[in-house]
Parts: C-alpha cells; structure tokens; sequence
C-alpha cells in the first residue's frame, strides 16, 4: 500500500472580513496584524492567514509547526483537515486522516456523553458493534461511570477533557493534525493521556502538531516549520529552527527533561 | 490498548485522498459538490441520528415532548377552522380538513426555509471543527421537520376520522411530491444557508416574503373563493404549485397536470439555482460563518 502523504505548494488562505464595521474592524485588526491586511480583487478587506506556504510530507514525518499567536498555525491545520479551503496554491493529504482541533471536537453539550460517542462513530462510517467497542473504550479511559448518560453540559470541565480526549484518541487514522491544547492539562490526567496519545501518534504514518512549547515540539518531532505572519520563516530539523526561534542556543535535551 | 481502527483502505485500493487546487472555482467548484453530496449521502445514519436527536433535545424533559406540536396546531386549526368557516359562511365538513392539511404542510414548507436560513451558521463550531459534508446539514433539517411534519399529521387524521373524509386511493398520488418535497426541502436549505452566511440581511427578507407568500398562497382560504378575475395570483407562486401536488391528492383530488408541470419546472429552477451558488460558495462557507 503507498504511504501516507501530505503535499503542500505555494498554499495561501485570505479570511475576508465580511461582517461588523469593516472600517473600525479594518482599524482594529491594522493595530494586531500589521502587514497582514490586504485588499483583493473586489476591494474587499481581508487578512492574509497564510501566504505562500510549501512543504512535503511522507510516511514517518512529525513536522512541528511553531510561532507566536495569530501566525497561522491552526488556520494551516485546517487547511489540511479540509476544512478551510485554499485560495492559491494546492493541498493534497492523502491517507485517513484525523485532526484534533478543538477540545470539545464538536460535541453538543446538551446531549449525554453516550449520544456524543454515538455521533463521531457514525460521523466515522462505523457500523452498530464498532459504536458499542467504541462506547466500550471511552467509557473506560475517560472514568464517567454513570454519568455517560447524562448531558456534557452538567460535566466538570476535567470530565469533559476526559471525554473528548478519550473520543479523540480512539481512532487510528494515518495521518493526525493536533493542536497543542491536546498536550496540555493536569499532571495526573496527562501521564494517562500521553500513553493513549503516543500511542495513536506511533501508529500514524505522518504528524503534524502545532504548538509553542519548544520542548514538545523536540521531543516529538523530526522536523519544525516556524510560521510568522503566515509565512514560513524557517524549515528544517527541530534544534536548527527552534534555536532560530528562541534567539538563543538550546540546553541539551537531557538537561531539560532533568529540570 | 484495545482501540478502533478506522476502514482501512486495502493494499489495492486507494487511500482516500483530499486534494485542493486554486483556480478555476466553477469546474472544480462543481465537481468538489458533486463530492459533498456523495459523501453527505454515504453519512444518512448521522444526518437521521442528528436530526432525531434534535427533537428529543427540544422536548427533553417536557411530559408530552413532540405531542405538544400535535395539541397546540389542533387547538390553532380547530378554532380558526370554526372562525372562517362562519365568517365565510363555508361547510365546516369541507373547510376544516382542507384548512388543517393546508396548515400542516404549510408548517413544514416555512419550518424549513426559515430554518434553511441558519442551516449552517447554527452549527458554525461544528463545521469550523470537522470536515464533515455540509450535505448532512440538509438531510438533518429535512428529518428533523419530517418529525414535526408526522406529529403534525396526527390532527390532519383525526380531522379526517371525525369528519369521514378520508381522501380514499388517491391519496397514493401524493407519494411522488413526497420524493419532490424532499429534493427541494434540501436545495433550499443549502442554498439559503450558504446565502445567509454571507450575507446577513438575507434571513429577515426571507421572513418577510414568506409571510407575504403564506396569504398570497391559498392555505386558509381556497381556490374556489377567489374571484374569477383575480386566478391571477397563484399563477407563478412557486408554493402554490408545490403545496398543491401534495395536498390535493390527500384531500381525494388529482392536482391537475398543468400543477405538476409547474411543480417541477419550479424545482428544477430551485435544484439550478442551488447547484450554481453552491459550486461556487460551499468551499467559502467555512470562512464566512
């Protein structure tokens, strides 16, 4: 079988700034994103998400993508889940693929958590028995005990984390896209977590996680892609590009796992 | 670990592959449509589930749930039915089965363009977290209004049951508009939804003109009563046509051939339109929401 793969050329994505005052809005958005704006044909405003972006990817790559907020980390990661489709430029992603964008993943609150497991299954194309292994493995990782039957919106807020981490987690796909939020919570939960997830990620053929930890983004990955207003500013192994990132040399990796 | 793992494609067979290529936004427009519509079929059990559970959600907790529908539109048809049918001087026997059927399908024409127009701004963090076929948008509405549409019913069937007015065998004419019903529920759900996306002074014109078009439509009152130089009216009213291939044979009638010419010339213009915007829109919708 030919390998996962994901191809990237010359990907530009502009959010055209439709609603609100565009004027006041024009002003706002100037302050934070300098450079950033633009007008295209129809003399519209609109803010250049990513600009230019090309890489390549195949089976065994773990690209981290770093950069400060608003450098268009999570808006590439939904350009490769398919979600945001590209204005210039060509995104092919071949393989099942699985993104792990938002903690709640789309879940409604107002259903019960089992109702919510129930609808990613289907979402997935999964028959009847594969819904109840699905249920089966959920309800256990994530502890809910009884209160599967009862609606997200009355959960703790950990329950909930719980629950959209153990549904997430429960897919095999070849290729994730993760944001960061998945690496973050509290100590106790992570330790169980971080098996689950290195777990799903080893299986993967290709990774492609944003965060602005420069230590996960060592550990995890054989490649970093610093993104800067949009733009890649840097492309290469982890320790060259995060050394460039930080503006200083990199403790060894011993040390930090020590401290 | 015990986990799922997703369909795997087999060694022969391809791995799914998303591709996206700038340019030419009507030709690949078209064919990433065509794909939508593809993959929202494929997921029918989701879009069934989803809008089943939407109106378990409406009604959780209450003591009759969906059943309020059929009491409050009973009360609603009972009372107006009795109303105009001594203002108008009309037979109670004939006016009140052809007013509470007229008001049942009319509920679910409106239901669904006004709730076509939030079809895809309601479920915004839903589509801004999966890539999911926005197809499965539009079967969610039109299950979730054929639940109402068959609580609904209920009053239509009692209606006939007292009066002794079943419609009889011809009520079987009525099956083809369910399948015309169903086409055009769901391409004017897509196609208000990516409009009103963008342009968010759409749904209150559309709010306007359908109550513009609920009294120039004969719901309350008939056809019959029109004068003869004013038949004018419903001539070219889309929603006359379409609401008459369904509810005359329920009432024991044929619609007439020139109202399913109508019918479906309109639904074809509908289907048209639809197509057209949305080869063009759907990839932006995830933008403009």
């Amino acid at each position: 079988m030919a390998g996962a793969e994901i191809e990237v050329a010359g990907l530009s994505v502009f959010f055209p700034l439709y609603h609100g005052s565009a004027r006041s809005l024009k002003k706002t958005v100037f302050a934070a994103a300098s450079g950033r704006l633009a007008q295209d044909r129809n003399r519209r405003v609109v803010v250049q998400a990513l600009r230019d972006v090309s890489f390549r990817l195949g089976v065994g790559d773990r690209l981290g993508l770093i950069g400060g907020n608003g450098a268009g980390k999570t808006t590439l990661l939904r350009t490769l889940a398919g979600i945001y489709e590209p204005v210039m430029g060509r995104v092919r992603v071949a393989g099942s693929l699985h993104a792990l964008l938002d903690p709640q993943l789309g879940m409604n609150a107002d259903l019960t958590g089992r109702e919510n497991i129930m609808l990613r299954g289907l979402y997935g194309g999964l028959s009847k028995p594969e819904i109840a292994r699905l249920e089966e493995d959920v309800i256990d990782f994530a502890g809910l005990a009884d209160f599967i039957d009862l609606p997200v919106r009355i959960y703790s807020s950990g329950m909930v984390v719980r629950l959209g981490f153990g549904l997430a987690t429960a897919i095999r796909p070849q290729v994730v896209l993760m944001d960061e939020w998945f690496l973050a919570g509290d100590s106790e939960f992570m330790e169980k977590a971080r098996a689950r997830l290195e777990d799903m990620v080893r299986g993967a053929d290709i990774l492609v996680l944003s965060t602005h930890q420069t230590g996960v983004a060592r550990e995890w990955c054989s490649r970093v892609i610093w993104l800067d207003q949009g733009a890649v500013r840097a492309d290469g192994p982890p320790d060259a590009v995060l050394e460039a990132y930080l503006g200083h040399p990199l403790p060894p990796l011993a040390v930090e796992e020590a401290a | 670990m015990d986990a799922l793992v997703l369909p795997q494609p087999s060694a022969e067979a391809r791995l799914p592959v998303l591709e996206f290529q700038a340019g030419r936004p009507g030709q690949q427009g078209g064919r990433l449509l065509g794909q939508d519509l593809r993959e929202g079929a494929r997921l029918w059990r989701l879009a069934v589930t989803l809008g089943w559970l939407d109106i378990k959600l409406r009604y959780r907790g209450s003591l009759l749930g969906p059943f309020w529908l059929t009491l409050s539109t009973g009360a609603m048809v009972g009372s107006l039915g009795v109303l105009y049918a001594t203002l108008w001087k009309m037979n109670v026997r004939e006016y009140l089965p052809y007013l509470a059927l007229s008001q049942v399908l009319w509920g679910f024409i409106a239901m669904v363009v006004s709730e076509g127009c939030t079809l895809f701004t309601s479920v915004e963090t839903l589509i801004r977290s999966v890539r999911m076929p926005f197809f499965v948008h539009a079967q969610r509405l039109i299950v979730r209004n054929a639940l109402v549409l068959a609580h609904n019913a209920l009053v239509v069937i009692v209606m006939f049951a007292v009066l002794d007015t079943w419609p009889g065998w011809r009520a079987l004419y009525a099956l083809p508009a369910i399948l015309v019903w169903v086409v055009d529920g769901m391409a004017i759900g897509m196609l208000l939804g990516a409009m009103c996306a963008r342009f968010r002074d759409i749904p209150p014109i559309v709010g306007s003109l359908m109550q513009i078009f609920f009294f120039l439509t004969p719901v309350i009152w008939t056809p019959k009563q029109l004068p003869p130089g004013l038949n004018w009216v419903m001539l070219g009213n889309p929603f006359f046509d379409v609401l008459e291939v369904a509810r005359a044979p329920l009432l024991g009638a044929w619609p007439g051939t020139h109202v399913w010419i109508a019918a479906l010339v309109f639904s074809a213009l509908l289907c048209g339109i639809a197509w057209w915007f949305l080869a063009r829109a759907r990839g932006r919708i995830a933008f403009w929401i």
